[in-house]
C-alpha cells in the first residue's frame, strides 16, 4: 500500500522518505560567497576570530582544485547549494519543547522510544543546526560538555578556541576547508580527566530540506583517562536533486583515555557524502572509529588515527553496502608516529545491483616508530555480475622493526550456502540476507543494539528482491 | 502410491551424466539404503531430490505426495517435510547456530513474517540439544565454522531434530566418524523414527554397511554407476560386507549380461537383480 504525506511524496520508494513541510526562520540564499558567510557569522553572533576564519578558509576553499583522484566529484554545483537554514531560533533542551513537526519526523525514525530505552544524552540536528540536547544532570555534574557545536562557541569558547582546526586544519583538503567556511551545528563532547561516560552519547542528524548543505562540525576531546562512545545515526528522505553532506570531526584523545566514534550513515540515495574524520591519539590512547555507510550517491570517508606518542592504538571498523547507482569508497588511514603503537583495520563492502564498494586506505609508519604493528583486513562481498569491488591499499613503511599484515578477499555469495539454508526451508532472499548479515556480523557485534538491530533492517530493505 | 516415486531420474552436471536413469520409491515408516562405490551417484541422488542448483535433471520425474517434486524450490521442499544431513556441510560465517535453527524451524512451521516466540523456540532446542547430548554451547557459534568432524554431523541431526521432516536423506553421515559416534548419531536417527511412530522414512546414503547394524533397514538398494542394480532386504548388506563393492560388482557385470539377454529380474545367491 502506497503511504502518502501531505506534500504527495510516494514514501513506498524509500522507507523513511517522509519530510515535513518547511518552516524556516532565517533561509539563507543559494551559493557561496564573502556576503553568505559573513551572514552565517553574523547570524549565529559568532566572535570575530570564528568569523575571520570562516573567511580565510572560503577564500582557500575557492582556490582549492577539487580533488582528481577517487571518484569523480565534478557533477557537484557548489553555487546550488543552500549553506545554512535555521529549524527555530534557539536549540531545545527538554523533550517537550521540541516542536510538533519535529518530533512527529523523529516519531517516525523510532526516536522517543530508543530514548526511553537507553538513551542519556541526544543531539539530534534537524535541518542545519541542532535543536534539542538532552544531557543527564549527572554528566554535568562530572564535567562533561555535550551541546551542539554552536552553543559550545558560545558558552566555552576557551576550550572551543584551544582545540577549534588542530586536527583538521581548514588547508588540510578542498572540502575541509568549505566545512570551516560555513559549518553549522555538529556535536561538541568535551571528557574531563578520569571521566568515563559509560552509556554512549549519541545524535540523529537528518537532512530535510532539498538542496540543504550539511556541514557539521564535530569535536571530541578526551582528557587523560576518561572515556565516552559517541554514536551518531542518519537517515534521510528522497529527493531527485543533488545534495551535499561534508562533516569534519575532530578527536582528541590524551594520555590513556580511550574514545569510540560510531556511525550509521544512510544518507538518501542522491546525497554526496564527504566526510573528514580525524582523530590525534597521545600515549597510551585508544581510538575506536566504527562506520557503517548504506545510503548516498557517493560516499568518501577514510576515518584516520594519527598515533603521536608511544602506546597508541586505533582501530577502525567499516562497513559499506552499494547498491545501483551509488559508489562507496570507504576506508581509513592509520598514522603510525611513535614507537610502540597498534592499529587494526578491518573493512566489509557489499554490493549488488551495479553498486561499486570497496575500500582504500593508508598506514604508515614513520622512521622511529619502533614495535609497532598493523594489521588489516578488507574482505568484499559481490552480490551479482554487475557490481563491483575496489581496494586501494596504500603502505608507506619507513621503519624496519615493525610488524605489519594485510589480507584481502574479494567473494561471492555461494550456491552452496544458499542451498544449505534453502535446504532448511529458509526462503532464497531471507537466505541471501542471513549470509549477508553474517558477513557483517564482526562490525554489527561493535554497534549498541538499537543500532545494530537498525543496521540489519536497513540491509534486509536493501536486499529486498536480490533473489530472482 | 508411494510418498516418494523416483522415475528413471538422469542427472548430469555440465557434460558429465552422473545418474542413468534411477528407479525406486519409499514411503515414511520405512527405513532405506542406499549403497555403492564412491562415484556410483548415490549422493548426487540425495542432493538432487532436495534440489541442489548444481545439478541438472535431464530426464525422468520425481512425485512427492503426488506433486511434482523437481519443480519446487528446495526451500519449499523443505517446507513440506524433506529434509537432507550433509555430508559436508558449509559453514555459514557469521550466523548463530540459534538464529539460523530458530529461521529455519520457524520456515517449516509455517510462521509467515514473524519467528517462533524466542521462548517456545529455546525451550524446543533445548529439549532437542539434550536428549541427542550436544554440546549446548554449540547454539552460540557460527553455523558449522570451525566445527569438527562429528560436531557437523551432530549439528545436522540436530536441524533434523527440530525440523521434524517426513522423509529424510541421510548423505554418508557415518563418514568420517569414529564407531562410538557413528552409534550415538544412529541412535538420534533411530529414536527419531520411533518417535515418529510411522510418520517419517529415511533414505540412508552409505559407503559402509556399520550405520546400519544400528538403523536396520528394511530395504537396501545397490547403486551402481548411475544406476540401481540390486535392490533387496537386510540380507544385501551381509552380501556386501562379505563380498565387498568388487565382488558385487563381478557378479554385476556376469549377471547383467545375462539380464540382458534372459529377462528382467534374476535371482543370484541371496540377491535379486533388478534391470531398472
Amino acid at each position: 500500500m502506497a503511504i502518502t504525506n501531505p506534500l504527495g511524496i510516494d514514501l513506498d520508494t524509500y522507507k523513511y522518505g517522509f519530510h515535513d513541510p518547511e518552516n524556516y526562520v532565517f533561509r539563507a540564499r543559494k551559493g557561496l560567497s564573502r556576503e553568505v558567510v559573513q551572514e552565517i557569522s553574523h547570524m549565529k553572533g559568532e566572535p570575530d576570530w570564528m568569523r575571520a576564519l570562516r573567511l580565510y578558509s572560503l577564500e582557500h576553499f575557492q582556490h582549492r582544485p577539487t580533488p582528481k583522484w577517487g571518484a569523480n566529484l565534478d557533477q557537484i554545483d557548489f553555487n546550488d547549494i543552500y549553506y545554512y537554514l535555521k529549524p527555530s531560533e534557539r536549540s531545545e533542551r527538554s523533550w517537550e519543547e521540541v516542536p510538533e513537526d519535529i518530533k512527529r519526523t523523529f516519531d517516525r525514525l523510532g526516536i522517543p522510544e530508543a530514548e526511553k530505552k537507553f538513551l542519556a544524552g541526544v543531539g539530534a540536528q534537524y535541518e542545519s543546526e541542532s535543536v534539542y540536547h538532552n544531557l543527564k544532570e549527572e554528566w554535568e555534574k562530572l564535567g562533561v560538555i555535550f551541546l551542539d557545536t554552536d552553543t559550545a562557541l558560545k558558552k566555552h569558547p576557551d576550550i572551543f578556541r584551544e582545540y577549534y582546526g588542530t586536527v583538521v586544519p581548514p588547508e588540510d583538503n578542498k572540502l575541509a576547508a568549505l566545512n570551516t567556511a560555513v559549518w553549522s551545528g555538529g556535536s561538541f563532547v568535551y571528557v574531563p580527566e578520569g571521566v568515563k561516560v559509560d552509556i554512549p552519547l549519541q545524535a540523529y542528524f537528518r537532512i530535510n530540506a532539498e538542496k540543504a548543505g550539511q556541514f557539521e562540525r564535530t569535536m571530541i576531546i578526551c582528557e587523560p583517562g576518561s572515556y565516552v562512545h559517541y554514536v551518531e545515526g542518519c537517515t534521510a528522505p528522497v529527493y531527485t536533486t543533488d545534495s551535499l553532506h561534508s562533516a569534519v570531526v575532530e578527536i582528541i584523545v590524551k594520555e590513556g583515555a580511550r574514545c569510540r566514534y560510531t556511525t550509521i550513515q544512510n544518507w538518501s540515495k542522491n546525497v554526496y557524502n564527504l566526510v573528514t574524520k580525524r582523530a590525534v591519539a597521545y600515549r597510551d590512547a585508544t581510538m575506536e572509529w566504527v562506520d557503517g555507510n548504506l545510503g548516498s550517491k557517493l560516499t568518501m570517508k577514510y576515518p584516520s588515527v594519527y598515533m603521536v606518542e608511544p602506546g597508541a592504538k586505533a582501530e577502525i571498523l567499516s562497513v559499506a553496502f552499494a547498491g545501483a547507482g551509488q559508489h562507496q569508497d570507504p576506508g581509513g588511514k592509520v598514522i603510525h608516529a611513535a614507537p610502540h603503537t597498534q592499529s587494526s583495520v578491518v573493512s566489509k563492502s557489499i554490493s549488488k545491483d551495479g553498486g561499486r564498494a570497496g575500500y582504500r586506505g593508508l598506514v604508515k609508519v614513520y622512521p622511529g616508530a619502533v614495535g609497532s604493528k598493523c594489521a588489516v583486513r578488507c574482505d568484499a562481498l559481490i552480490l551479482d555480475d554487475k557490481s563491483r569491488s575496489d581496494t586501494y591499499p596504500s603502505m608507506e613503511i619507513d621503519e624496519q622493526d615493525v610488524s605489519i599484515t594485510h589480507e584481502a578477499t574479494v567473494s561471492k555469495v555461494s550456491d552452496e550456502q544458499l542451498f544449505y539454508l534453502m535446504s532448511r526451508a529458509i526462503k532464497g532472499d531471507e537466505a541471501m540476507n542471513m549470509i549477508v548479515r553474517g558477513f557483517i556480523e564482526p562490525i554489527v557485534k561493535e554497534l549498541p543494539l538499537e543500532y545494530a538491530v537498525e543496521l540489519n533492517r536497513l540491509i534486509a530493505l536493501e536486499m529486498e528482491g536480490s533473489v530472482g | 502410491m508411494a510418498d516418494l516415486v523416483i522415475r528413471d531420474l538422469h542427472v548430469q552436471v555440465e557434460e558429465k551424466v552422473i545418474l542413468k536413469g534411477v528407479n525406486l520409491e519409499f514411503s515414511r515408516g520405512e527405513i532405506h539404503a542406499v549403497m555403492g562405490p564412491n562415484g556410483s551417484g548415490k549422493s548426487t541422488l540425495a542432493n538432487v531430490l532436495m534440489g541442489n542448483p548444481f545439478y541438472q535433471v535431464t530426464r525422468g520425474d520425481v512425485l512427492y505426495e503426488g506433486a511434482d517434486l523437481l519443480a519446487m524450490a528446495p526451500d519449499e521442499r523443505a517446507r513440506k517435510g524433506l529434509f537432507i544431513a550433509f555430508q559436508y556441510p558449509v559453514s555459514i560465517p557469521g550466523v548463530t547456530m540459534a538464529s539460523f535453527l530458530r529461521t529455519a524451524v520457524s520456515a517449516r512451521r509455517g510462521y509467515e513474517h514473524e519467528l517462533m516466540p524466542v521462548a517456545e523456540f529455546q525451550k524446543l532446542l533445548m529439549a532437542k540439544i539434550e536428549t541427542l547430548k550436544i554440546d549446548p554451547t554449540i547454539v552460540g557459534r557460527y553455523v558449522n565454522e570451525g566445527f569438527s568432524g562429528g560436531e557437523k554431523k551432530r549439528a545436522e541431526i540436530l536441524q533434523m531434530a527440530l525440523l521434524e521432516p517426513k522423509i529424510a536423506f541421510m548423505d554418508e553421515t557415518d563418514s568420517g566418524l569414529d564407531i562410538d559416534s557413528v552409534k550415538v548419531v544412529a541412535d538420534g536417527i533411530k529414536r527419531m523414527y520411533d518417535d515418529a511412530n510411522g510418520g517419517m522414512g529415511v533414505l540412508v546414503i552409505t559407503h559402509y554397511s556399520r550405520i546400519l547394524q544400528f538403523l536396520k533397514p528394511d530395504h537396501i538398494h545397490i547403486i551402481y554407476d548411475g544406476r540401481i542394480v540390486v535392490s533387496g532386504g537386510p540380507e544385501l548388506a551381509e552380501e556386501l560386507e562379505e563380498h565387498g563393492y568388487e565382488g558385487i560388482r563381478q557378479q554385476f557385470d556376469v549377471i547383467a549380461a545375462e539380464v540382458r539377454e534372459e529377462g528382467a529380474v534374476r535371482r543370484a545367491g541371496k540377491v535379486f537383480w533388478v534391470v531398472h
